[in-house]
């Protein structure tokens, strides 16, 4: 590990607000791991998938302003909790490498984006630049006793050539980290398959559905709880759980973490800082079994 | 499949335009149904991923920009990751909904007015503004009952804003969708 962890640090739209814990455990434990956070001044919204279903210069030129901010603070490396920002940084940054298409999207910005800047999710850079093993050297409450379906959600590392991390079928990284940390990660078949995205609100019958499989898939193999990778999954797994419960007649009632949230309790962070008590589905049975195991 | 006469009806324009637009050549795909077999959305599909990729193949414009299936596509990456001629269909997903926004076709009215109010939302704020967005898609859509039950979850716990987030550069973003609007012009 390096003393040097610098980063550019874009929130998204969602670490603001329906997020906010996920953006809250993300800088509390990338402070209390060393890693420094510059959050890109005046950052914007990226468009989102309803940019990229409009047009893809308007989509990459909504990225690339973000992109431009960043080459303005002498950082060479963004980084982003939201698979969703992540995937549109990272298409806008493979696009871009065309003249054509970069002169096209430059057009509609006030300050033109180069190129140069690295994109990376804070997963990827707490395996990569961090490391496992510093993770493992900092737990000071290991997650004993739980059980946890690292859930990836489908687009942190697909397309493969775009999102160059990981592994597109069969991710690893959370995986690896939750198992350093002292949790029993259970094998998950459906780790990339999607949660119904965005359509919670235009279709719900979707969300309902496909989100529903995937409840059903980790009460299946007898997860005490999930762990996410991505606001949208966890908003459709957590706030629409008695909603699925509804829809489908079952009674799920298992917490859905932010992975950032579980590594914050291995380094003994409080839960307030790590917006513990933002999650709809309580977590208390399970952060307090990990308490038992601990003491025992 | 329903049956369809290609001697009638091929657009060869169409096909051109959607390898154009996509950078995909269309003819690499020779319909294994790798896409079909993983997507997640087949089952609110009008037609299945891989009957897209032949009907765009057989330049039937028409059936294609008015398929459900181009809104109901959540570009999971499923298709891209997992064809074997590495055709990047879920580009070509994007571009056939930006060719059938352009043509005035929109099948799935609730998923176009959902994904219109989060872009003005974008083009006003900055920012995503979610109680605005939900308010401009109730507007548009008339469906106030949308997500009532959800309220009480959210809100006492502080992960909603009343008031749109406070972003300086906003009219910077909105000159962004300016220039795209005045571009699409020329």
């Amino acid at each position: 590990m390096s003393d040097s962890l610098t980063y550019a640090y874009y929130p998204g739209c969602s670490g603001t607000g329906t997020s906010i814990e996920y953006d809250m455990s993300t800088r509390a434990i990338c402070a209390e791991l060393g890693i420094t956070l510059t959050d890109i001044p005046d950052w914007s919204c990226c468009g989102s998938t309803p940019a990229h279903t409009v047009d893809h210069t308007l989509s990459s030129a909504l990225s690339a302003r973000n992109l431009a901010l960043v080459e303005k603070m002498d950082l060479d490396t963004a980084i982003t909790p939201c698979p969703s920002c992540l995937t549109n940084l990272k298409t806008a940054t493979h696009r871009m490498e065309k003249d054509v298409f970069r002169e096209k999207v430059n057009n509609l910005l006030d300050t033109p984006y180069q190129g140069g800047v690295a994109t990376k999710s804070v997963l990827q850079i707490l395996v990569e630049d961090m490391g496992v093993k510093a993770l493992k050297d900092k737990t000071v409450k290991p997650l004993k006793g739980l059980k946890v379906a690292a859930y990836y959600g489908c687009i942190m590392n697909r397309p493969p050539e775009v999102m160059n991390f990981d592994d597109p079928e069969h991710p690893m990284a959370m995986d690896n980290i939750l198992t350093a940390l002292g949790a029993t990660v259970l094998p998950f078949p459906l780790k990339v398959e999607c949660c119904g995205a965005s359509f919670g609100i235009p279709r719900k019958d979707i969300v309902m559905n496909l989100s529903g499989k995937l409840l059903d898939a980790a009460k299946d193999i007898g997860a005490d709880a999930l762990a996410t990778a991505c606001p949208l999954c966890q908003m459709n797994l957590d706030l629409r759980q008695d909603q699925i419960n509804s829809s489908g007649g079952t009674n799920y009632d298992i917490p859905v973490f932010y992975y950032t949230q579980l590594i914050g309790l291995a380094l003994g962070l409080s839960e307030k800082k790590l917006g513990i008590d933002k999650l709809c589905v309580s977590p208390r049975k399970v952060i307090n079994a990990i308490g038992r195991d601990e003491a025992s | 499949m329903e049956i369809v006469n290609i001697t009638k009806s091929y657009d060869a324009n169409f096909v051109r335009q959607v390898e154009d637009e996509s950078g995909q050549i269309m003819s690499q795909c020779y319909q294994c149904g790798n896409c079909t077999a993983g997507c997640p959305y087949t089952f609110v599909y009008d037609q299945p991923v891989n009957q897209i990729m032949r009907l765009v193949q057989a330049g039937q414009k028409e059936t294609v920009l008015k398929s459900k299936s181009l809104w109901l596509c959540a570009t999971c990456e499923s298709c891209t990751t997992r064809c074997p001629n590495n055709i990047d269909v879920a580009h070509i997903m994007d571009v056939l909904r930006h060719m059938a926004r352009r043509n005035g076709y929109s099948p799935v009215p609730t998923v176009k007015s959902f994904w219109d109010s989060f872009l003005s939302s974008v083009e006003n704020n900055g920012r995503a503004f979610e109680i605005g967005l939900l308010v401009s898609y109730i507007a548009k859509t008339g469906r106030f009952w949308t997500d009532l039950d959800l309220g009480p979850k959210i809100l006492p716990k502080g992960k909603m804003h009343f008031t749109p987030p406070n972003m300086q550069g906003k009219e910077e973003v909105k000159k962004i969708f300016n220039r795209f609007r005045e571009e699409s012009r020329k």
